[in-house]
């Protein structure tokens, strides 16, 4: 029912509908500043990363605009030359895929368990794993860094393993609802087809698991691309790229240059896996947001 | 059976238990233990760690800043999703919307702080933010050709380089001459059709003759006076002022510096150079300053995490049941009645989550910290999870007193953890 048939006379109803014109103009224009302002620091450093050291130092990246002549491949092909790079790039790799892979392994057994198998003391062991989603990392750091300098652990071992510690709770918080939620008569028909529980586990609940498994990988590798805090204490020398950038971060004002398009280069991948995976970004990231 | 179904959920189980008990459960209990010892954990030290944290200045401004982020970031980032949610149901590019906004939680957060930390440069030149705002600036009170410039001589009056130059002459039968000599010219700023500074004398009644000119040469120690290969200041506007404040006259000076103003009354004239020609670029606001750096800092927060307030609160609105909205529409609500009196209580338990986990993330705050403060404030942008890291892992590495601010944040956290869990249970009772 609009307001121009309600108030019954046409010169009325055509100025409601130019205030709701107008209100919707207005909406659309403020989103449009809203999404403006949150394109442009991309935008700038996508720019920057494509500019020479001695540019960036004396003019913001805005000027291309205007003289697009000083646009250069250069730092990339720096950075392509520069070893140290190329090695954060394979260690950040050597890191974020084995901190996917494990957790995922070890949560998805758990959580069949914890939604399929009907055993005493489930509730609390589930309650137990949520309360640990919310312990903060930095409440392991100084003994987990003690017991791996007891045991030899280091570099990239060390930092996976911290990683697929600290991304259990929440990869079996996930996978134990998602199973949860499954179709109780298939678990049934299958056990009384005398299927061994690994035997459901591996052929039933893994495959139908698969939108939340990739879901779960997408935010654990992005989480574990992009850290930078368990690097910096167990990375040691096996530096990955967050640990490469903040360390250049130290000699900042030498390389804008080399951190723009490192920051860069670090950002396409995640960025990559968001627009070709949305769907299953987005559904992680909710699921996520109880940690 | 019962006994052997117990069994393989201990196998399913087994793995995760395992490497959560070393390596989460144990660590926390034994962080707990060590921040009663000293920095090698050997030495029993009682609440001396928790003391000296307390005293520790580096922590208490990283108190302070972790609580600005708690009351600040959360209430505006969930106020900020909020909105943004509703308003974006109203546009048919509203995927594309929310696709832009999320795309910062893509990208680390180490990142998200340089990129920020080139966005805030102080210098209008290079950063954008001081670029914007020198706008209206560089309009309306330009840059001058001769930035910073003192006056040469003591006849003079300027406050302080870069302000006006005056000097104050009393016209009698004579005339009245004036030396505006300027030193400190930028880059050997004259133009090249400057020449050999005019020497002025006195032209008679009711005209003042002078000269804009560059005072020095090298060795030259008297000010005040146009030595040979001093040259003049071309096409600068001085402004003759009568006593009572008014400009009676404007006029410039030419390729040798002079200039000259006639059919003055008598009296007591004040000749300018006003500021306008002196003004030193603008030195932009210091976005990553001691002062300002913790509220950049949130700024830049909420370019990352606006995204995933707007996505949950979108997810939770598109849930809503459609036909509440209508009935309270067709009941004659308008909009913002619908938004206040349906819609936010329908979904006050999703903001909750949303807000709560803004408020973990505000509390453990560090990596932002670490792109955006340039390192000389980074102690004034200091945040409790930041300082937990330099204290146990920089320098010396203190591990008693690490220890001890990790279990200060567990504590922040726990009222939070408490909560989630009642919620949980709540939920899963239901």
């Amino acid at each position: 029912m609009t307001a121009g048939v309600v108030t019954g006379t046409g010169r009325v109803g055509g100025l409601v509908r130019v205030r709701k014109w107008f209100s919707k103009s207005a909406v659309q224009i403020f989103l449009v500043v809203v999404a403006l302002f949150w394109m442009v620091p991309g935008i700038g450093l996508l720019v920057t990363s494509f500019r020479p050291l001695e540019k960036v130092a004396e003019s913001g990246w805005w000027t291309t605009v205007t003289s697009p002549g000083q646009l250069t491949t250069d730092n990339y092909s720096n950075l392509l030359g520069n070893d140290t790079l190329v090695d954060a790039v394979i260690n950040t790799l050597l890191i974020a895929i084995p901190s996917t892979v494990l957790p995922i392994l070890l949560a998805a057994a758990a959580g069949y368990a914890l939604a399929w198998i009907d055993f005493k003391g489930r509730d609390a062991v589930f309650l137990l794993i949520v309360a640990m989603l919310m312990v903060p990392l930095q409440m392991a750091l100084i003994p987990v860094f003690r017991i791996f300098r007891t045991v030899g652990v280091s570099g990239i071992p060390a930092v996976v393993l911290f990683h697929t510690a600290f991304g259990l709770p929440f990869a079996v918080f996930l996978m134990r609802n998602y199973f949860a939620g499954l179709p109780k008569s298939l678990m049934e028909a299958a056990r009384i087809d005398g299927a061994s529980e690994w035997r459901i586990f591996y052929r039933i609940v893994l495959p139908l698991g698969f939108p939340a498994i990739a879901s779960l990988a997408i935010f654990q590798f992005t989480w574990t691309w992009n850290d930078l805090l368990v690097a910096l204490v167990f990375s040691g020398e096996q530096k990955p790229l967050m640990v490469f950038i903040s360390n250049r971060l130290g000699q900042f004002g030498s390389g804008i240059d080399i951190i723009s398009a490192g920051v860069f280069v670090s950002a396409l991948v995640p960025l990559g896996i968001f627009f070709a995976f949305q769907k299953y970004f987005e559904a992680g990231l909710l699921g996520g947001s109880v940690k | 059976m019962r006994k052997r179904r117990w069994l393989i959920a201990l196998l399913f189980l087994a793995p995760a238990l395992f490497v959560l008990g070393v390596l989460v459960v144990y660590p926390t209990i034994e962080t707990i233990r060590l921040s009663f010892f000293d920095r090698f954990g050997e030495e029993f030290v009682g609440l001396d760690n928790y003391r000296r944290m307390l005293r520790l200045d580096r922590m208490r401004t990283g108190f302070r800043n972790s609580m600005i982020w708690v009351v600040v970031f959360p209430t505006f980032v969930t106020t900020l999703g909020l909105a943004l949610a509703v308003l974006s149901q109203k546009v048919r590019w509203r995927s594309a919307f929310r696709v832009i906004l999320f795309m910062p939680a893509a990208i680390a957060v180490l990142s998200s702080g340089i990129i920020w930390r080139f966005m805030y440069d102080a210098d209008p030149e290079t950063g954008l933010l001081n670029a914007v705002a020198n706008i209206p600036r560089a309009i309306f009170n330009p840059e001058g050709d001769y930035p910073g410039a003192a006056a040469s001589h003591d006849g003079l009056i300027q406050e302080e380089p870069g302000d006006a130059i005056a000097q104050v002459l009393e016209i009698g039968p004579g005339g009245g001459v004036a030396m505006l000599g300027v030193l400190r010219l930028t880059d050997a700023a004259l133009p090249a059709e400057a020449v050999q500074a005019f020497a002025p004398t006195p032209a008679g009644s009711g005209t003042i003759t002078g000269v804009v000119w560059r005072d020095t040469t090298p060795g030259d120690n008297i000010k005040g006076i146009v030595d040979p290969a001093e040259r003049g200041i071309p096409g600068i506007t001085v402004e003759i002022i009568d006593s009572s404040g008014a400009t009676v006259q404007t006029v410039r000076s030419g390729p040798d510096g002079s200039f000259d103003a006639s059919g003055l009354d008598p009296g007591t004239y004040r000749v300018e150079i006003p500021a306008s020609t002196f003004r030193k670029p603008w030195r932009g606001i210091t976005w990553l300053g001691e002062d300002l750096i913790t509220l950049s800092a949130i700024i830049a927060g909420v370019w990352i995490w606006g995204g995933f307030a707007l996505l949950v609160i979108a997810a939770g609105l598109a849930s809503l049941p459609q036909e509440t909205l209508e009935a309270a529409r067709v009941d004659g609500a308008n909009e913002w009645q619908v938004f206040r009196r349906v819609t936010v209580p329908l979904l006050k338990p999703i903001i909750a989550v949303v807000f709560v986990a803004l408020t973990i993330n505000a509390l453990k705050m560090f990596d932002l910290i670490i792109g955006i403060a340039p390192g000389s404030v980074q102690d004034d942008a200091n945040v409790i999870a930041l300082e937990m890291w330099r204290t146990s892992f920089t320098g010396l590495g203190d591990r008693g007193m690490g220890s001890a601010i990790a279990v200060f944040l567990f504590v922040l956290i726990l009222p939070i953890l408490v909560f989630n869990i009642r919620r949980f249970r709540l939920e899963s009772d239901a």
